[in-house]
């Protein structure tokens, strides 16, 4: 019976105004107070069964706005709008959680590294200085860092970036095939294998306890290339055919195209790929051990002469001596070596921006 | 400047694929050539074995003569970029080179190739060219901004003075006003008529009027059947082509009607 008296909406009411096309809508700002509400009202309930804790509270919260906010949607704007809104919020929820980790990290990183992150960590060595000691710095391993990575980077470019032309520009059929394939493999490779490679190559080459930094760069190398050939290859396939056919059709020879149409349109694109391999091999830690040493103590700067630190063997040789200053060195590096990706990231972004194609 | 060209006995094929069939024909210099025909009939196909574009295609190739002027441009010691250089071509969507600006676009062919010219000369080779493809009024103030921050019209027009700016003899233009207003495809016929005093031009267009307003001589290209590769029907004066086609085909594929 009430069900046929509310049937027909009473005129001048919300209802009223509505016509085939329009369905209500919960007002703009709904979700954020209810998204605060369900905090504070979720944080309230634990805190009276004195059980507060911020993952508890952070997914009843979760729970609870999905929940409410469904129901509203369902009762107001119907099934395709409230839809909408849960899959809303799964989508926020999973990047939220993809989130915490990463911010997690961060966090716990700095903390503990900025207990001895200091200019006098980060520009002496640890020549001279016992693990025990409260002293000594973090200087001789960005210098490693820095060099072998830089001389991985000159070889592995070259070599990726030309690679991939070829097999974009060039390559036709089986050789094609079979390059695609090895690129595939090498990037399956173990990163301690690419450090016993180059040790048994060194081995057979200048005899043994001869491997120096530039073996450990040649180890990253051997890492970066097919990163760098994968994502050279995508960059370089995403440059227009138009634009190659727009230059033979003025007379310019295939190799010219490739220089000064594909290559420039595509930098952008190819300095982050490059990027993304340094990022992978900056942070490499095993072959490094296998190759640069893991016992330098002083500033080197000589690729070719004795062992070379670097920063992920820093913090890997300090947690294992165990001693309080040790762990916190290891932090301090740690943050060091993350500050260290970011600066890269950012000059990549900058000199990304100068060569990207420009639209105004 | 301006030269003629004379295809005889021409096959194309896409691998096994035979695309175009045994078409001889001559275009004119110092004329308007119009292709046209009904869609995947080999008129692109065609267009660009003129200039051996057809070799970017992997699996692509030509059988038959090609002649420029006097010489046979698929002869063995022809260098197909120079073939290029001396054949211009202007594409159905313009391509403006999105890291160059509107000045380096226009003398694109010079410095891709490392010519060196002295700068009052390159800006004199970029003004009459841009003044060539009436543009330069509209973009003279901006001539160091990005060609890819022009309109679609503009952008075309762009690429036409980029064409002629390395000063070929013949221009093949594939469906080049397509994608664009009435507005500026007018603006582009009348730029047809006026490089036609210089150049040999040969245009695809699915325009019939657009034919018959810029062409001087229409050849009509058609699939036997479907499946079957296209051929060239019949070609003449745009004028008898339009009023007294010899061939049913061209006649029923002018007014409208088919199979
Ligand atoms: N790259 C290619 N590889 C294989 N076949 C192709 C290729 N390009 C075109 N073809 C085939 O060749 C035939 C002619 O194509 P073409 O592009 O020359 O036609 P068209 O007359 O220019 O058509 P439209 O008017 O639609 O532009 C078609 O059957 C097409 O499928
Ligand atoms: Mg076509």
């Amino acid at each position: 019976m009430s069900m046929t008296t509310t049937q027909p909406p009473a005129p001048g009411s919300e209802a009223g105004s509505r016509t085939e096309l329009s369905t209500g809508a919960l007002p703009r700002r709904f979700p954020l107070l209810l998204l605060a509400g369900s905090a504070l009202v979720v944080a309230g309930v634990l805190a009276a069964f004195s059980s507060f804790g911020p993952v508890a509270w952070a997914l009843l919260t979760a729970v609870a706005y999905t929940v409410i906010i469904v129901t509203a949607s369902v009762r107001v704007e119907g099934g395709r709008k409230a839809k909408d809104r849960l899959v809303t919020a799964i989508v926020y929820g999973c990047f939220l959680l993809a989130m915490a980790p990463l911010v997690s990290l961060l966090y716990t990183v700095a903390d503990k590294g900025l207990d001895r992150f200091s200019p006098y960590f980060l520009t002496v060595s640890m020549n001279g200085v016992l693990p025990s000691m409260d002293a000594g710095g973090v200087y001789h391993a960005i210098v490693g860092t820095l060099a072998i990575t830089g001389m991985a980077t000159l070889m592995a470019v070259p070599i990726g970036v030309l690679t991939a032309v070829y097999l974009v520009e060039y390559a036709q059929g089986r050789l094609k095939k079979v390059i695609t394939f090895f690129v595939d493999v090498m990037t399956g490779i173990p990163s301690i294998v690419a450090g016993l490679f180059v040790v048994a190559l060194w081995m057979m080459l200048f005899g043994p306890g001869k491997t120096n930094g530039a073996a450990g760069a040649i180890s990253l190398a051997v890492l970066m290339i097919p990163v760098v050939v994968r994502s050279s290859e995508e960059m370089l396939r995403l440059v227009p055919q138009d634009l190659r056919e727009a230059s033979y059709a003025l007379g310019v020879p295939k190799w010219r195209t490739i220089v000064k149409v594909v290559l420039p349109t595509s930098a952008a694109g190819l300095t982050t790929g490059i990027m993304l391999a340094i990022a992978r091999v900056i942070g490499e830690t095993a072959p490094l051990v296998l190759t640069a040493g893991s016992s330098a103590v002083s500033i080197n700067w000589n690729l070719f002469d004795g062992q070379m630190m670097n920063l992920p063997v820093f913090i890997f040789s300090q947690f294992r001596m165990g001693g309080a200053v040790n762990y916190e060195r290891a932090w301090a590096a740690a943050l060091t070596l993350v500050l260290v990706v970011m600066l890269l990231f950012f000059l990549a972004r900058v000199i990304g921006r100068l060569f990207a194609p420009k639209t105004r | 400047m301006a030269k003629r060209i004379d295809v005889s006995g021409l096959h194309v094929y896409y691998g096994d694929f035979l695309a175009v069939e045994d078409v001889s024909m001559t275009i004119e210099p110092r004329s308007v050539t119009a292709f046209i025909g009904s869609s995947g009939c080999g008129k692109s196909t065609f267009l660009r074995t003129l200039n051996r574009m057809h070799e970017v295609t992997p699996g692509a190739r030509a059988e038959g003569k090609v002649l420029l002027d006097d010489l046979d441009i698929y002869g063995a010691e022809v260098d197909p970029v120079l073939v290029r250089s001396e054949i211009g071509m202007v594409f159905q969507k313009a391509n403006p080179f999105p890291t160059m600006s509107i000045y380096d676009n226009v003398i694109a062919g010079a410095r891709l190739n490392n010519k060196r010219m002295p700068k009052s000369e390159a800006d004199d080779l970029v003004e009459e060219s841009l003044r060539g493809a009436n543009l330069w009024e509209e973009v003279k103030d901006r001539l160091d901004k990005p060609g890819s921050g022009l309109s679609g019209g503009q952008q075309q027009r762009l690429c036409i003075a980029r064409a002629t700016a390395v000063k070929p003899s013949v221009l093949l233009m594939d469906e080049p006003c397509s994608a664009l207003d009435p507005i500026s495809t007018l603006a582009i016929e009348d730029l047809i008529h006026k490089l036609k005093e210089d150049y040999t031009i040969v245009i695809v267009t699915h325009n019939m009027q657009q034919a018959a307003r810029v062409s001087d001589r229409t050849a009509f290209f058609n699939l036997s059947a479907p499946g079957k590769p296209g051929k060239l029907i019949e070609m003449g004066e745009t004028n008898q082509i339009f009023t007294r086609p010899e061939k049913k085909e061209t006649e029923n594929y002018i007014t409208g009607r088919f199979g």
